[in-house]
């Protein structure tokens, strides 16, 4: 398929799968299904349950979201951390690290600005809507 | 002097390490240019986010997430794209190994669970605006459509894509330029799925949450 | 149902005399121009070897050209605002009308940043990043073709505004809630939205395929830390791109949504947040202008080197720098609203980001300089052009710093000391390194050199010019003068606004100096001609002919240290071997393809039909489109095979040439 020796493409399976030993891509995918329906039905029973506080229930959610967009990078993307493919995991973390910076900049950044808005109100983006 | 053959005449090491080897094969080279563009689709879809949750509270007296969203609808949705992203691995792994048939099967399947989560999508937003939850209605509902809009029309132009990659592969078969551009619809439409992931989380999860 | 949208003969501004003579004159040049191809029936040629090539060495001419063109509308626009300031002290009210005159300030930023720098930056690292990494083209040659013609279709848009309708007057940053509907119900903010989404696309589309060059297509043997430092910056640029671009493309669709479809993301009411546009279009607008500065800073880095006649000092530091400098540029971005209202906690944090920015920056310079130190330094007219932005840019830079000072800030936010920064900084350095750039490589484009001596006369016209146009802006900002102003009460700013309009004629002087070294030189280009190596250059782009064949290399290039070229040439020197004899192989190059110039007629169709509300034409646009991309899907023939022996015969020709 790919000299994988040096290089593989973002998304082919790892070259190592040409060996015995190594699990059938059925299986990998079956898997990473199997993985990710759980890991969502986790995410709906967290969001509705009253076991947990609900700052508990925003961090769970956080967790399993990322834990199942792990799932579908590994299972379905064949990401990982072997020297053939160095480029698509530096790429990715480059990705990841923007992503990062926009959405928690932009957030701290809006939250601060609004919480230094004038008018007192419960909600600090309701406040345009006192007339 | 002559400069143009001193320049190929230069004596190599013996085991060049990876980034000495020279210009990789173009199935690597189309593939890790499209990983990049997907990269750039998802920090767009970060700068949605960061708007979304920036705006999530922008009711102006209007409808709140809490009130429209219904989990069942979210949930099915949920599992016709996470299902479809597994028959689209399958498709893949039919295109590696050239089977026709089961190449066919694998987008057929894939693609009518997809149009089966655009139709939901569609009847949920058909719904919301019916009661008078229009992007009009407030910043958090312009934030809401754009958002799941967004993802829902990368949907719509992977499924046009899927389609006419099928066309091309009846053309002219499973050849490098094709089987290198279905694999570009694959990591397409994994990525969307990984969206989804952050979409039914964050909007719908964390917004119903009491 | 009107036909035709928005659309009538009220567009047309035929009751503001300077704008329809503006127009007049645009379309004059533009008849000359198509009139002199048809007289000198070049058409076909012009269609079959530039307007449907998928060379990157073409394609990079192409977008240079558009950014000199547009450098002219853009100065211009400088120029009538230089004048404007210049009168309208005390009670006077000038020439230009507050409605023509925020067009004005608005188009200017636009073209400049979008439609000069961007393109002549992408449109250098097209012609020069293949060939200094020792490969035929960029990962993508028909993408690229796409890239470049959607960016001729927003600057077409552009001007298209001059002449139907007009041009935004919300200032090139189009805050809301100014630039929403309510405030802006005209065509003007729509033009510039669709204009930059289309660029922005095409600019977009260009950092995916040089990331991918940059990454995958080296030579054999050019590890990273062999590559030239001008494709470092490259890189980090066009990681930037990638990263950045698409933010701005999310806040601009959302102002269009607001705008198109009645949306609330920066509207007054229901909600709407007018800082998340200003916050968002500055996540993109801080990497931009590294996105700008960054090639400057590779070009002077391959220029220093190879008018000093030694290495680059400080390779490794000068690669750390520059990755930082692309991490770090994201992580300032506030300091463009410290006066928005953010706490101290917040404006601190991005303030101290954006003094520590100025570290690595500062250690390229010092690497520059100790480059220069002990070499035998030639001032040709490129080296002249680094030494300027050396201490130019530094000043600006400075400066920077002072305003990252948040209370500082307070005080000069907006007022012209900000805009005699930024100038400070994007002409000392961006356009510097540009113009150095552009005199260095012209030879290898074109086989000829740019006259020397005119080129001097050019340079120090710009270099006197800025100061004397600049440095009384830094003053009258202290003084208190904000920027954008059509006119103002205090007459004891009007001498320093004269001041600055001389400077911004002497820097015309350099325009028209730079314009007659152009002509001078195609005229004496026989006098002027180079063989490959006019410089006694350093790395890969000199080993080939000037201009380089399609297939740039004969036979690939293997690398075995930084600066190849000159590790080649001491080698050859010192061996004085007779070199074996090459063996030609065919090539494959791809074949040339009207897919990007029909994509660009579609883009400016979709473009011009949304601004004017021309639903069905804009539909019609989406379709030839989408058209567009089928037949290149389906296309069966992609490539030319070049045969051996017309790779051979052309090599031989050009090796007698080179050893005479």
């Amino acid at each position: 398929m790919t000299e994988a020796r040096y290089d593989r493409a973002p998304g082919d399976r790892p070259s190592r799968e040409m060996q015995a030993s190594a699990p059938s891509p059925l299986f990998v995918y079956t898997t990473g299904l199997l993985l990710a329906v759980l890991l969502t039905a986790t995410s709906f029973w967290a969001a509705n349950t009253s076991l947990l506080w609900p700052g508990g229930v925003t961090l769970g959610l956080a967790v399993l979201a990322i834990a199942q967009m792990g799932v579908h990078l590994v299972f379905f993307l064949h990401i990982t951390t072997g020297p053939e493919s160095t480029n698509n995991v530096l790429a990715l973390a480059f990705g990841v690290l923007i992503v990062f910076v926009v959405v928690v900049g932009t957030m701290w950044i809006m939250v601060d600005m609004n919480q230094n808005m004038m008018m007192p109100s419960p909600s600090p983006m309701n406040m345009q809507m006192q007339h | 002097m002559n400069i143009s053959i001193a320049i190929d005449g230069v004596p190599q090491d013996t085991a060049p390490s990876a980034s000495e080897a020279g210009p990789a094969p173009k199935r690597v080279v189309v593939a890790y240019g499209f990983w990049i563009f997907l990269l750039s689709d998802i920090i767009m879809f970060a700068a949605l986010f960061a708007s979304y949750a920036v705006l999530v509270h922008a009711t102006a007296g209007g409808p709140t997430g809490a009130q429209l969203f219904n989990q069942k609808t979210v949930a099915i949705e949920t599992a016709c794209l996470l299902a479809s992203s597994y028959t689209c691995g399958l498709m893949s792994l039919a295109i590696n190994s050239r089977r026709y048939f089961r190449t066919y099967l694998g987008a057929l399947i894939t693609f009518a669970l997809g149009v089966a989560f655009l139709a939901l999508e569609i009847r949920e937003f058909a719904s919301m605006i019916a009661i008078g939850a229009t992007p009009q209605r407030s910043a958090f509902l312009s934030a809401f459509f754009t958002l799941v809009g967004c993802h829902g029309l990368h949907v719509t132009l992977g499924l046009i894509w899927l389609a006419v990659m099928m066309v091309q592969v009846a053309v002219t078969g499973l050849d490098a330029t094709v089987q290198r551009r279905l694999l570009c619809f694959a990591l397409f439409w994994h990525a969307l799925d990984i969206v989804w992931v952050g979409v039914f989380t964050v909007v719908y999860l964390m917004g119903v949450s009491p | 149902m009107n036909l035709l949208g928005k659309l009538d003969w009220n567009a047309i501004p035929l009751h503001q005399p300077i704008i329809m003579g503006a127009t007049a004159f645009m379309a004059l040049v533009v008849v000359a121009v198509l009139g002199f191809i048809t007289m000198k029936g070049a058409w076909l040629y012009l269609w079959r070897e530039w307007l449907t090539s998928v060379d990157h060495k073409r394609i990079g001419v192409m977008y240079c050209v558009l950014a000199l063109v547009m450098l002219l509308r853009g100065f211009s626009d400088a120029i009538m605002m230089r004048a404007q300031q210049a009168v309208a002290a005390g009670g006077a009210q000038g020439y230009l009308p507050p409605e023509h005159f925020d067009q004005i300030f608005s188009a200017h930023g636009t073209i400049m940043i979008f439609f000069m720098a961007m393109p002549f930056v992408v449109g250098i690292m097209n012609f020069v990043v293949p060939l200094q990494l020792g490969v035929r083209d960029v990962a993508f040659p028909t993408l690229n073709s796409v890239s470049f013609w959607l960016t001729a279709s927003g600057a077409l848009l552009i001007n298209l505004s001059l002449a139907i309708g007009e041009f935004s007057k919300a200032g090139w940053w189009g805050y809301p809630p100014l630039s929403e509907l309510q405030f802006s119900p005209g065509v003007g903010v729509d033009y510039y939205l669709w204009s930059l989404q289309i660029s922005g696309l095409g600019t977009l589309l260009a950092g995916i395929n040089f990331v991918t060059t940059i990454l995958k297509l080296r030579a054999p043997g050019m590890s990273y830390m062999r590559m030239p430092v001008f494709c470092w910056t490259a890189l980090a640029t066009n990681l930037l791109i990638v990263a950045a671009f698409p933010v701005l493309t999310a806040v601009l669709a959302m102002l269009l949504l607001d705008r198109y479809l009645g949306f609330h993301f920066f509207t007054n009411d229901a909600g709407g947040n007018q800082m998340l546009y200003a916050n968002l279009f500055w996540v993109w607008g801080h990497p931009e202008v590294y996105i700008l500065v960054l090639p400057a800073f590779g070009i002077f880095s391959e220029v220093v080197p190879t008018f000093s006649g030694k290495p680059l000092f400080g390779y490794r530091s000068m690669v750390a720098a520059t990755m930082a400098i692309c991490i770090l540029s994201f992580l300032v971005w506030l300091h463009h609203f410290f006066t928005m209202g953010a706490s101290a906690n917040v404006n601190g944090f991005f303030g101290v980001m954006s003094m520590i920015i100025a570290l690595p920056t500062g250690a390229k310079i010092f690497n520059w300089l100790f480059t220069m130190y002990g070499g035998r330094v030639r001032f040709s007219v490129p080296v002249l052009w680094s030494i300027g932005f050396m201490v130019t840019f530094v000043i600006g830079g400075m400066t920077g710093v002072l305003q990252a000072v948040p209370p500082a800030d307070f005080q000069l936010h907006n007022s012209v000391f900000l805009i005699a920064h930024f100038h400070n900084v994007i002409i000392g350095g961006v356009v510097f390194g540009l113009m150095a750039g552009y005199n260095y490589w012209f030879p290898k484009a074109f086989g000829f050199k740019l006259d020397e001596r005119w080129g001097k006369a050019a340079f120090w016209c710009w270099f006197v010019g800025f100061y004397i146009a600049f440095m009384p802006l830094y003053l009258l900002g202290l003084m208190g003068m904000t920027r954008r102003m059509q006119h103002y009460a205090d007459p004891a700013w009007q001498p320093w606004l004269v001041v600055a309009m001389v400077g911004t004629v002497i820097i015309l002087g350099g325009i028209v100096c730079q314009i007659i070294q152009l002509v001078v030189s195609i005229r004496a280009r026989d006098k002027l001609r180079v063989t490959a190596d006019p410089w006694n250059g350093r790395t890969l782009e000199w080993a080939t002919t000037s201009p380089p064949p399609a297939w740039n290399f004969a036979i690939q290039p293997r690398v075995s240290g930084r600066d190849a070229l000159w590790s080649s040439k001491q080698r050859a020197l010192a061996t004085k071997d007779e070199a074996p004899a090459r063996v030609y192989e065919p090539i494959e190059i791809p074949r040339n393809t009207a897919t990007g110039f029909v994509t660009a007629f579609f883009a400016v169709v979709i473009g011009f039909a949304m601004i004017w509300h021309i639903w069905w034409m804009a539909g019609f646009g989406v379709l030839g489109a989408f058209v567009t991309l089928l037949v290149f899907a389906f296309r069966r023939r992609r490539e030319i095979e070049v045969p051996a022996d017309q790779i051979a015969r052309f090599d031989l020709a050009h090796q007698a040439g080179a050893a005479a």
